[in-house]
């Protein structure tokens, strides 16, 4: 086993009575040091992970390796591990310095040291002077804080977030995930981050495990996963794309939408039916002769950043186009793509061919 | 016009205050200053505080702190299995149900089971303990008026702990406290308030209480309750059973405010 890996699942499955489960035989590593984020819909056993490795619960089949020791059936007080609530959970009838002194009370530490080390992770998370404050009279934004200080002042080994900026409104939302980031680079220490915004999980993740129905779809970095999304719904799921059944006719050359395309993938068989996924910010507009596909516009949606436009081509397949460039409805346009631009999936395919069909030809493109 | 109609609402209520609370305290009050001649007199004040009456007062309390320990003692553990059995409302219905039974009923049944012959003695007897003087002892007289009083320990108690947010549970074990205390520092402190209720609930009307002290006790247990119900009924002492209420309302007031919540 490797050195680094702090925390492994192996085969673990967590089923209630005779529910289908809400883990099914999933196994994974956690590399000290790391942003790991647990990405999924609500349902998807993210939190369910999550209460594993705190122990607030037990896997009915499988190990939990913890430091390389099974740690399936120890308490949630003995494990190297802290937790931070998606509610914060921090309690009601103590003020912030013994909130975040809990930890340390209960390890019967020194009142001067506990003084010191309160008062240092209220600096961490830029809450100085809040010391004496009553919990009810903090902000949103100041309890999540408050939620992270109880928890690293205990120096865990791993710091485990279950959803903790749900609750916070936009901006602050995205200033948190800066401060996240940085606290885990800082810190030096194994971050494990549950969400189900896709956004945020790309902004501050170092590797992304993405789960649906009690299964780890794909894992990888968070380019990894939105450049080669491993099937349909990791495609949907991380970002936005358009998604067109096609034909792989042979190596670098895929069939969609009535025409013939170059493309990069390979290890198909011959004439083998696939998935395409092109992500809307890949196409772009120009005139209806000059673009590799014609469309018609359907219609347009102002989003800021871009125009959110929503076109059809003649087999009637939708197209979701990403572009500053305004156009009107009805316009007949044509669009335009790089080879690059071209994902193909493979129909059904596991994790685990995806990776060895990737690493065959990237052996193949090294040769060359 | 608005406020004028609320006001036309509230008088059946101003009226009930007046006639059935305001109005019997102002009685008690007044009935305290006679003598059983019908004289006026601050004498009956002046004998509540000779030996006869402060032992009373005294032993009043004591049974009632004992009742309101034991039941708490019984009464916290089974709230807390209530709030994580499958179904709650079935079991919480089962502990209400004997209220809905009138006291002296109860109190009657309990002089069968306690008494020389009854099914306690069978059991002690059977065994090898043999037959003991059950009934007319202290023991029956707590053990009956804790069974009449767990109800209303158990329901403040639940209430309080179902409020609970079980992820503050999950956040202590998780900052490493062991059960204990997880109980002592956290769960315990968040449910004060529904242990002062139930305290409240219990330990005033134990104060108070005259018909078991007679029945289960053998008037060997002489409360302010039973000495109140004796002066009305027995001596005809109006005067005296109305100092010594107004000693019980004062004294329940005391206890209000002190386990009051702050908010």
């Amino acid at each position: 086993m490797d050195k680094n890996t702090i925390i492994r699942f192996e085969h673990v499955t967590k089923q209630y009575d005779d529910d289908p489960p809400v883990l099914d035989d999933v196994s994974f590593e956690i590399e000290r040091g790391k942003f790991y984020t647990l990405l999924g819909p609500s349902g998807c056993g993210k939190t369910t992970i999550l209460r594993l490795i705190a122990g607030f619960t037990e896997p009915t089949e499988g190990n939990i390796y913890f430091n390389g020791k099974v740690i399936n059936n120890v308490p949630p007080n003995q494990r190297q591990v802290n937790t931070v609530f998606q509610d914060y959970a921090l309690f009601p009838h103590l003020n912030v310095f013994e909130n975040v002194a809990f930890g340390l009370r209960i390890k019967k530490m020194k009142e001067s040291e506990i003084e010191v080390k309160v008062k240092e992770a209220l600096r961490f998370v830029n809450l100085e002077g809040y010391e004496n404050r009553e919990i009810n009279e903090m902000s949103g934004g100041q309890r999540q804080r408050v939620a992270i200080a109880r928890a690293i002042v205990n120096e865990p080994e791993v710091l485990l977030l279950d959803e903790p900026l749900s609750a916070l409104d936009l901006k602050l939302r995205t200033e948190m995930q800066y401060e996240l980031r940085e606290l885990q680079r800082r810190l030096g220490i194994t971050f494990i981050f549950v969400t189900h915004d896709q956004e945020e999980a790309l902004a501050m993740s170092d590797e992304i495990f993405v789960l649906n129905k009690g299964k780890i779809q794909q894992s990888g970095t968070p380019t990894d996963i939105y450049d080669e999304p491993i099937n349909r719904f990791v495609a949907e799921f991380i970002g936005e794309s358009n998604i067109v059944p096609g034909k792989m006719i042979k190596d670098f050359l895929v069939e969609f939408a009535g025409k013939q395309f170059e493309c990069v993938d390979q290890g198909f068989h011959p004439n083998e039916p696939v998935e395409i996924v092109i992500r809307p910010e890949d196409l772009e507009i120009t005139k209806r002769d000059h673009g590799k596909l014609q469309v018609r516009v359907d219609s347009l949606l102002f989003r800021g950043v871009h125009y959110e436009i929503c076109c059809y081509d003649q087999d009637g397949n939708e197209w979701l186009v990403h572009s500053t460039k305004k156009v009107g409805v009805g316009d007949e346009i044509g669009l335009h793509f790089d080879p690059e631009a071209i994902h193909v999936m493979r129909l059904g395919e596991t994790e685990e061919e995806f990776e060895k069909r990737l690493g065959a030809y990237h052996e193949v493109n090294h040769e060359k | 016009m608005k406020s004028n109609t609320r006001n036309l609402y509230l008088i059946p209520y101003v009226l009930w205050i007046l006639l059935f609370v305001v109005a019997p305290i102002l009685l008690i009050l007044y009935y305290s200053f006679f003598d059983i001649e019908g004289q006026f007199t601050l004498g009956n004040y002046k004998k509540f505080f000779t030996p006869v009456y402060l032992r009373m007062t005294l032993s009043s309390f004591w049974y009632a702190f004992l009742i309101t320990a034991f039941s708490l003692i019984i009464a916290y553990p089974t709230a807390y299995l209530l709030t994580k059995t499958k179904h709650k409302q079935l079991w919480l219905l089962l502990i209400i149900l004997p209220t809905w039974i009138n006291l002296l009923l109860k109190a009657y049944a309990f002089l069968g089971i306690f008494g020389t012959f009854g099914f306690a003695n069978s059991f002690l007897e059977l065994i090898g303990i043999g037959r003991k003087q059950l009934l007319f002892t202290d023991f029956s007289f707590v053990f009956v008026s804790v069974y009449i009083f767990i109800p209303f320990m158990v329901l403040p108690i639940y209430n309080a702990l179902e409020k609970l947010n079980p992820s503050l549970v999950d956040a202590a074990r998780d900052l490493g406290a062991s059960w204990w205390t997880t109980f002592r520092r956290v769960v315990f402190p968040l449910t004060l308030d529904g242990v002062k209720s139930g305290c409240q609930a219990v330990f005033i009307p134990a104060l108070s209480l005259f018909m078991i002290t007679r029945l289960i006790a053998g008037n060997r247990v002489i409360t302010l309750g039973t000495a109140i119900e004796q002066h009305f009924l027995v001596t005809q002492d109006w005067g005296m059973g109305s100092t010594i209420a107004v000693f019980l309302i004062i004294a329940m007031a005391i206890i209000m405010v002190a386990t009051g919540n702050r908010k």
